[in-house]
């Protein structure tokens, strides 16, 4: 049964790979197939791009570092063990550094790699190039490793731990944020368009100026270019020599600063935590008045999870990403080009609508994933007190699917509906986007709650690293199938039905076969809340601590 | 008033718990007592409905806690052995969090757990969140939690652990006064000393069956052990050699 279920999901996890590296790759390879077939410019453009991704690499390391060197410095339960051993402070530093960066970079390297592998193929792959990405790459992992490594330790010295870790949290969250807003408000897809440039010159100049001639991602990137023959110099090994020795450096440098302040941060972590009042009881009795029409098991779970909820950083910090998600794509919705020419077509606005629908339901995947796939797993630790409680357990289900739907149906509501006055969209269009994703929420918060019951990981310290579970991401695939046939059974016939209209032609059949549809997704929606809900809830009762 | 009926638990092959007889009545004080890995911390999370039997059935107060689990865990409180709690709740939120999985709230419920705070000396600490607790504090909020709705059946494993002298004396009175005035409590120890002064009946578990039960008297005859305490009967029945073999190993060591 335990080897049936691990190669089910070596299974999926492979199949999710092999689909992305297969997209990234495809992507990459053609761009850079385009850029080829423009002699001067595209070597430019290449080297541009490559840059751009390595920048944008590097700030998600620096902030991943910082967040994980704090986890295995500071938090790791065999510290204790390990501050007692007679061990030398630079065979320490050492092995924790190897265990953050690993752990904080190995998912970066799995991106990048399918991007260098459509480098390598698009300009011809050679023992060089090989051996220059791998020397470039791990000094370029080193880099953030030992800044992200030297933050905490300060911020540890600083602050208090607990708060060490949650200003963290935030310093990480705000910075993820910026950078994901940054890189959208640049507009990167201007790059494809030079008429957009006052004139060639301009664009040209754009492209041969680098970020910055102090970017670790900047002497990665003319290193991988050299060894593949793009560029003007390609014998220089400044870059590389470069990257490597300051890599080297760091480290040293690093180990340094370890051995200065390690000592007195790890005693400040290991002391307790700050003495933290709760609210004042008008708090209390404002959660108490707003749901004083629910039964009193029901209001003690709510205002419990309304409670915990906002007095956990790691938690409600998750919020900055949500309005980050939210922002990036109603201003994705705002630039669409559909207003800016000539008039457009009727039918396209409401295939756009439809995308819009689709696209809106993933967001809120995304933000069920994130808030109601970790209810169960959070109550795993405390889960002694409710199943030895009079509680039916349903009714932990039940608070818990109301406590994320709600937020969840609102946020729906506001993100289609506006979206849908971006796009000028009225009328009937409007009416059946609103039904459509007020079920498509119940449904997703259902799928949600279902998946995490069923997928619970009760052992996590970090909340936020439980939506990147396995479950999580069963969860998102079988909501994006859903959604998938949900905009599917609906556009179809929408679409026939709109233009059977607009050329004159008799509708009834149309008429007929839209219902028909329709019904079909209403009946996938009851199945995609009831199905697992009810699976929840079976999984709850069953859950053997 | 909590009954056992050939109640088993088995993990795969494993059986940690053998079929298992036995009887509280109420305004008992029984006490479970076994070496680690007995079974019996996996035997008491059975009889509070944490967990659930791999056969047999349990009754709390008459109530089948297999069949009509919501009735039968009316009457408990359970006090488990190094448990979790909310850390971002505050003590007092604590209390009126448990006392609404009981269906109580409002003034009344607020009392009792005023009363409760300033009994186990945690007033002053009542509105910070219990993450700044010691273990002490936190033992002595999880006695009062289990009391906070006021239950006929304490159920606690190792209630001892973490609690200074004051508060661990607190805890006996409390549990003898408990079972004085009609309350039954079954509780599972490490310290002979605890259940040999405040238990009516004791059961000593080893490998998932229960080796001996009975009254203090009742246990010395049926270890054959004459007049001796708690610990020298536990030792005899338990497989004494162990202990024994220890020692001798840590002399040779020492002599090394």
């Amino acid at each position: 049964m335990q080897s049936e279920s691990s190669a089910f999901r070596v299974l999926v996890m492979g199949f999710i790979a092999f689909i992305f590296f297969t997209i990234v790759f495809a992507i990459v390879y053609r761009v850079l197939g385009h850029f080829r077939t423009q002699p001067g410019l595209g070597d430019l453009l290449a080297g541009k791009l490559l840059g751009m991704i390595l920048l944008a690499f590097l700030s998600i390391l620096l902030l991943s570092n910082i967040i994980t060197s704090l986890s295995s410095f500071f938090l790791a339960r065999d510290l204790e063990l390990l501050g007692a051993a007679p061990i030398d402070g630079i065979r320490v530093y050492t092995a924790r550094f190897i265990e953050t960066l690993m752990n904080s970079s190995w998912m970066m390297v799995i991106v990048l790699l399918p991007i260098l592998i459509a480098f390598g193929t698009a300009y011809g792959v050679n023992a060089r190039f090989v051996v220059t990405t791998a020397v470039a790459l791990g000094s370029f992992l080193i880099l953030p490793a030992v800044v992200g490594t030297a933050i905490t330790m300060v911020l540890v010295n600083v602050f208090p731990a607990r708060r060490a870790r949650d200003i963290l949290a935030l310093i990480a969250l705000f910075g993820a944020a910026g950078v994901v807003m940054l890189f959208r408000m640049l507009r990167p897809e201007q790059l494809a368009q030079p008429e957009g440039f006052r004139d060639l010159v301009d664009f040209i100049a754009v492209l041969q100026t680098p970020q910055s001639i102090w970017l670790p991602s900047e002497w990665t990137a003319q290193s991988i270019l050299a060894s593949l023959g793009v560029g003007a110099d390609t014998g220089d090994l400044f870059p590389l020599l470069l990257l490597i020795s300051t890599a080297a450096a760091f480290f040293v440098i690093g180990a340094w600063l370890h051995g200065k302040l390690y000592r007195d941060g790890l005693s400040r972590s290991q002391e307790g935590a700050e003495q933290q009042e709760g609210d004042d009881g008008k708090q209390r009795q404002r959660i108490e008045g707003i749901l004083a029409a629910v039964p009193v098991t029901a209001r003690s779970l709510v205002a419990k999870d309304i409670r915990t909820f906002f007095r956990d950083t790691t938690q409600w910090s998750q919020l900055i990403l949500l309005a980050v998600l939210v922002v990036v794509y109603v201003y994705n919705i705002k630039v669409l080009p559909l207003f800016s020419g000539e008039e457009v077509g009727f039918f396209l606005i409401n295939v756009i609508s439809f995308l819009n629908l689709g696209l809106a339901g993933f967001v809120l995947a995304a933000i069920a994933a994130r808030f109601l796939f970790p209810a169960i797993s959070l109550e795993g630790r405390t889960l002694w007190l409710l199943r030895s409680s009079p509680l039916d357990l349903r009714s932990l289900l039940w608070s818990k699917y109301w406590v994320g739907l709600t937020p969840l149906l609102v946020l729906a509501l506001a993100l289609t509906i506006s979206t849908n006055i971006l796009l000028r969209i009225e009328g009937f269009m409007m009416v059946l986007s609103i039904i459509t994703i007020i079920v498509m929420t119940f449904a997703i918060a259902a799928l949600a709650l279902g998946f995490g019951a069923v997928f619970p990981k009760f052992d996590t310290e970090n909340p936020a690293e439980i939506p990147t579970s396995f479950g999580g991401l069963l969860f998102m695939m079988t909501a994006t199938a859903y959604l998938g046939v949900m905009i599917a059974l609906e556009a179809w016939p929408v679409y026939s039905m709109l233009q059977a209209r607009q050329l004159g032609m008799p509708g009834g059949g149309m008429t007929l076969w839209l219902i028909l549809s329709l019904g079909v997704a209403a009946a996938l929606s009851i199945a995609a809340i009831v199905i697992p809900l009810r699976v929840a809830a079976n999984r709850i009762e069953a859950l053997d601590q | 008033m909590i009954r056992l009926e050939g109640v088993t638990k088995r993990y795969g092959r494993f059986t940690a718990v053998q079929p298992l007889d036995l009887h509280v009545k109420t305004g008992e004080l029984y006490g479970f007592l076994g070496p680690n890995g007995a079974g019996k911390t996996t035997t008491i999370r059975m009889v509070t409905g944490v967990l659930r039997p791999s056969e047999g059935s349990i009754f709390i107060g008459g109530h089948d806690m297999l069949r009509d689990p919501v009735s039968a865990k009316r009457h408990i409180g359970y006090i488990p052995d190094r448990p979790s709690l909310y850390e971002k709740l505050t003590g007092s939120e604590f209390l009126r969090f448990v006392s609404g999985l009981w269906g109580r709230d409002g003034a009344e419920a607020d009392k009792r757990a005023g009363e409760l705070l300033e009994l186990f000396d945690l007033s002053d600490w009542s509105d910070t969140l219990i993450e700044s607790y010691s273990h002490g504090m936190r033992q002595k909020l999880l006695i009062a939690s289990a009391l906070v709705h006021k239950p006929d059946v304490i159920i606690v494993d190792e209630p001892m652990v973490g609690l200074d002298p004051r508060a661990a004396r607190m805890i006996k009175d409390l549990l003898r006064a408990f079972a004085d005035q009609g309350g039954t409590v079954f509780l599972s120890t490490h310290t002979l000393e605890v259940a040999e002064a405040l238990c009516d009946r004791i059961a000593i578990l080893h490998q998932g069956a229960i080796r001996a039960s009975g009254t203090m008297s009742e246990l010395r005859s049926e270890a054959a052990a004459g007049a001796v305490g708690l610990e020298e009967i536990f030792l005899k029945l338990t497989g004494r050699e162990n202990v024994s073999e220890i020692v001798a190993a840590l002399r040779d060591q020492g002599a090394a």
